[in-house]
C-alpha cells in the first residue's frame, strides 16, 4: 500500500469517479443517428466541406459494415446505435484559465484532481466533458518552442495543411465499424505537433469525461512527433455509472518522424456499463519509436488493440497492457505489430487478470513480410486466473515470413493457488490484502513502465478492485 | 490467564479422514517443546489446523493462546494475535518484494490510519538479515521465488524475527539444510528465545534439537502425543527408532 501523503497526493481512487452534474447543454444532437446528426455537428464546429464530406461518407462505411461478432463478443449486439446522444456540448471554445470553466465542469475535474496534477507534473492538459474539450492548456514555454497542444477541433481549423496531412492514413475510416463510426461523429480529443528536435519532458495529459446518460463520446486525437523529437502522452477517463450503456469510441492516431519518440500511456477506469471500443495505431518513420502503455480497468467491454507499423528502417514499436476484468467485465485487448521495413522491432508485453466472471482476452498480430531483413518480435502474454469462474483466452497470430527474422513467443495461465494466500494471510494479511498484494507482483514489472504518479494510482485501483471482489 | 499455547483433545480430519485423534499439548511461555515423530504421524497437519488451513476441519478440542480461544479467529487474526507458522514448504509471491510483504506484515498490525516508519523498519530489518546472513539483495528479491530450500528456511526465520510472535511453530525447518544453514537457523531461534515466547519445534530427526535444546520433547504418533519427556528423549529416539515408542504402545 502508498503511504498517505502518496495517496493524497495522487487523489484518485475508483469510486472517485462514481458521480455526475445535472444536464445542462446548449448543443445536443439529439437521440439517433443519420446524417442529420452530421450536419448538425458540422454547423456547429463549422467546418470545411471536405470534411462534412469525409463525416457523410465514413457513415456509409459504418452502416455498410457488419457487427464484428463473428469473432468478437456477442455483446457488441446490445449497443442500441439509435439510443445513443452523439453530441452534446455547453458551447464555446475551450479556455485556457480553469476560473472560466462552468463551474460543474471545473468542480468534476477538481474532484478527478486534475488541476492540481497539472501544477505538479504536467506540461499540459486538455480536459474534455462529453463531446467538446472545456479546458486546454499548454506550458508558454512549450509554445514558445512551437509546439502545439489543441483539441481537433481547432487543429483542424488552425492548422488545416498538417492535420489534414495525416488525419485518417494511419487509420483509414473503413478500418473497422467503429473507426467509421467515429469518423463520421468525432468530436473533441487532441491534436499535438511536436517540431523537430523538441523533446518535451514532462507528459501532456488528456482526461476524458462522459457525464451525461446515453451518449457516446468519440474523441479524436492525432499526434505528429517531427524528426529527432519526443513526447509523452497520457490520457485518463472516467464516467458515472447510469442504468443504460454507454458508448466510448475513440480513433487515436500517431505519427512518428525519423527519430521522433512517442509514449502514449492510457489508464482506462471507465464505469462497468460503458462499451470502449477504440481504435489507436501509430505510424514509425526510421529509427523512430512508439510505444503503448494501456491499462484497462474499467468499462463493460473493452476491445482494443493498440498498433504500430513500422515503416521506415530501423522503427521499433511497443505494447505493454495490463488489463484487469472483474465481475460482469470483458476486456478484449492486445497489439497489432506490422513490420514494414527491414530491421524493425516489436515488443509485446500483456498480462491480464480476471476475477469472479471477468473475461480477459488477447488478440496479438505480429506482420512480418518475406521480402524484409532482419526484423524481430518478442511477444508475451500472461494471465492470471483469481476464481474458478474466472476466464481468458489468447488468441495470437504471429504471420512470419521469410528466414531472416527472430521472433520468440510465450503465453502463460497461471493462478493465485489457496495455498499462497493462506502463506500470506498466516502472516497476518488479510485475504483483500494478500490478493492485492498477488496481483500487484503479477503485474509489478509491468507497473514500474508508467510514471511514477500513475504506477501509484494503478497500484490503488488494483487494491482496490481486489478487496472489494473478496468483500 | 494461562500463559500458554494449550491444545486439549484436539480432532481435525482432511476429507473425512481423522488425522488429529484427540491431541492435547501445553507449552508455556518461555518453554521450547519439540516434537517428534515419523512421517504421517499427523505433525504438519497439527501446525495447520493451529494456524487455520481450511482444508482441514475441527471436529472436536480446543486450542487456547494466554486464554484467547485460537480456533475462533481468522487465519490473520491468529498471526496479528500472535501465532507464527514457519512452513515446511514456504510459498512463491512472484513479483512481491521480501521487504515488501514483510512491510505489509508489519503494516497489518498497526491500527488504521498510523503508518509504519520505514527508516526504522529496514534499519531493524538489515540488522536481523545480517544476523542470519542473509545478502542485502534478499529484500529486493521476490518472495521465496527461485531461493533455495536453505534460503527459503533462513527467510521464514527472518519473517518471525520482523513479526515478534508469542508462540512460533517451526514445521520442519531442518529439512533441506545443510549443518551450515542449520547453526545459523538455530542461532536465530535461540537468540529469539525468551520468557515471553513459547516455540514448538516439529521434526523428524534429532539433529535440530542439538542447536535448539528444547524443554520438552513430545513424540507423537496416529494423531496424537503419545510419550513426553526431557531433551533426552530424543536421543533416546535417534537411538533406538520410531518402532521403539510404537511397539511399546503395542505392549501398552
Amino acid at each position: 500500500m502508498p503511504d498517505s501523503a502518496t495517496l493524497e497526493a495522487v487523489n484518485i481512487d475508483q469510486d472517485e469517479g462514481a458521480f455526475s452534474y445535472p444536464e445542462d447543454y446548449k448543443h445536443d444532437a439529439g437521440t439517433g443517428l443519420n446524417e442529420g446528426t452530421l450536419d448538425y455537428i458540422s454547423d456547429i464546429k463549422k467546418e470545411a466541406d471536405w470534411l462534412r464530406e469525409f463525416r457523410k461518407k465514413a457513415l456509409k462505411v459504418f452502416n455498410d459494415k457488419p457487427m464484428p461478432t463473428h469473432w468478437a463478443s456477442d455483446d457488441l449486439e446490445n449497443i442500441i446505435f439509435q439510443n445513443i446522444r452523439y453530441y452534446l456540448a455547453k458551447g464555446g471554445a475551450p479556455t485556457r484559465n480553469w476560473d472560466e470553466v462552468p463551474d460543474d465542469v471545473k468542480e468534476t475535474f477538481e474532484r478527478l484532481g486534475i488541476p492540481e496534477k497539472e501544477r505538479k507534473f504536467l506540461a499540459g492538459v486538455e480536459a474534455q466533458f462529453d463531446s467538446e474539450a472545456a479546458y486546454s492548456n499548454v506550458k508558454e514555454a512549450l509554445s514558445k518552442e512551437g509546439v502545439i497542444f489543441v483539441n481537433s477541433t481547432e487543429g483542424l481549423r488552425e492548422h488545416p495543411e498538417l492535420f489534414r496531412k495525416w488525419f485518417g492514413k494511419v487509420i483509414p475510416t473503413g478500418d473497422n465499424k467503429f473507426s467509421a463510426l467515429n469518423s463520421a461523429v468525432f468530436s473533441g480529443g487532441s491534436f499535438i505537433y511536436v517540431p523537430p528536435g523538441v523533446k518535451v519532458k514532462h507528459p501532456l495529459q488528456a482526461y476524458f469525461r462522459i457525464n451525461a446518460e446515453n451518449f457516446g463520446q468519440f474523441e479524436r486525437t492525432l499526434i505528429i512527433v517531427d524528426e529527432g523529437a519526443e513526447v509523452t502522452y497520457m490520457e485518463g477517463c472516467t464516467a458515472p455509472k447510469f442504468e443504460t450503456a454507454t458508448l466510448h469510441s475513440a480513433v487515436v492516431e500517431l505519427v512518428a518522424m525519423k527519430d521522433a519518440k512517442i509514449q502514449y500511456i492510457t489508464v482506462q477506469n471507465w464505469s462497468n456499463n460503458v462499451f470502449n471500443l477504440v481504435t489507436k495505431r501509430g505510424l514509425a518513420h526510421e529509427n523512430a519509436e512508439i510505444r503503448w502503455i494501456d491499462c484497462n480497468i474499467g468499462s463493460r467491454l473493452t476491445m482494443k488493440y493498440p498498433g504500430v507499423i513500422m515503416k521506415g528502417r530501423k522503427a521499433r514499436g511497443e505494447v505493454i497492457s495490463i488489463a484487469l476484468a472483474n465481475d460482469g467485465q470483458h476486456q478484449d485487448t492486445g497489439a497489432k505489430m506490422i513490420h514494414a521495413a527491414d530491421e524493425t522491432t516489436s515488443n509485446v508485453v500483456a498480462k491480464s487478470i480476471s476475477v469472479g466472471t471477468g473475461v480477459s482476452t488477447y488478440r496479438g498480430q505480429v506482420h512480418i513480410p518475406k521480402h524484409l531483413k532482419g526484423c524481430k518480435n518478442n511477444t508475451e502474454c500472461d494471465a492470471l486466473l483469481i476464481n474458478s469462474t474466472s476466464k481468458t483466452d489468447t488468441y495470437p497470430a504471429i504471420t512470419v515470413k521469410g528466414n531472416e527474422h527472430s521472433t520468440q513467443h510465450e503465453a502463460s495461465v497461471s493462478q493465485v493457488s489457496e495455498d499462497q494466500i493462506f502463506y500470506m494471510k498466516q502472516r497476518g494479511l488479510s485475504e483483500g490484502e494478500a490478493m492485492s498484494l498477488s496481483v500487484n507482483g503479477f503485474v509489478n514489472d509491468l507497473v514500474r513502465e508508467f510514471p511514477m504518479e500513475y504506477s501509484v494510482e494503478l497500484k490503488r485501483l488494483i487494491d482496490m478492485e481486489m478487496e472489494d471482489s473478496v468483500g | 490467564m494461562s500463559n500458554s499455547l494449550k491444545i486439549e483433545n484436539l480432532h481435525a480430519s482432511v476429507e473425512d479422514t481423522e488425522i488429529l485423534k484427540g491431541l492435547s499439548l501445553e507449552i508455556p511461555k518461555g518453554e521450547v517443546h519439540a516434537i517428534m515423530g515419523p512421517n504421517g504421524s499427523g505433525k504438519s497437519t497439527l501446525s495447520k489446523v493451529i494456524a487455520g488451513h481450511e482444508d482441514y476441519a475441527v471436529s472436536g478440542g480446543t486450542v487456547h493462546m494466554d486464554g484467547e480461544d485460537l480456533l475462533a479467529l481468522e487465519i490473520d487474526e491468529r498471526s496479528r494475535a500472535g501465532f507464527f507458522l514457519a512452513f515446511q514448504y514456504p510459498h512463491e509471491i512472484p513479483g512481491v518484494s521480501n521487504a515488501n510483504f514483510l512491510r505489509a506484515a508489519r503494516q497489518a498490525r498497526l491500527p488504521k490510519g498510523e503508518e509504519i516508519d520505514a527508516v526504522a523498519f529496514y534499519k531493524e530489518m538489515y540488522a536481523k538479515m545480517d544476523e542470519l546472513g542473509m545478502d542485502r539483495k534478499f529484500t529486493a528479491r521476490s518472495v521465496n521465488d527461485g531461493f533455495s530450500g536453505g534460503e527459503k528456511k533462513r527467510n521464514e526465520i527472518l519473517q518471525m524475527m520482523m513479526l515478534d510472535p508469542k508462540y512460533a511453530i517451526l514445521d520442519e525447518t531442518d529439512s533441506g539444510l545443510d549443518i551450515d544453514a542449520l547453526k545459523i537457523v538455530a542461532q536465530g531461534v535461540n537468540s529469539m528465545r525468551s520468557p515471553e515466547r513459547g516455540f514448538l519445534v516439529i521434526t523428524h530427526y534429532q539433529r535440530l534439537l542439538d542447536y535448539i535444546v528444547p524443554d520438552v520433547v513430545h513424540v507423537m504418533h496416529d494423531g496424537k502425543i503419545v510419550k513426553t519427556g526431557g531433551k533426552d528423549l530424543a536421543l533416546e529416539l535417534e537411538e533406538k527408532g520410531y518402532d521403539w515408542v510404537t511397539e511399546e504402545l503395542a505392549v501398552a
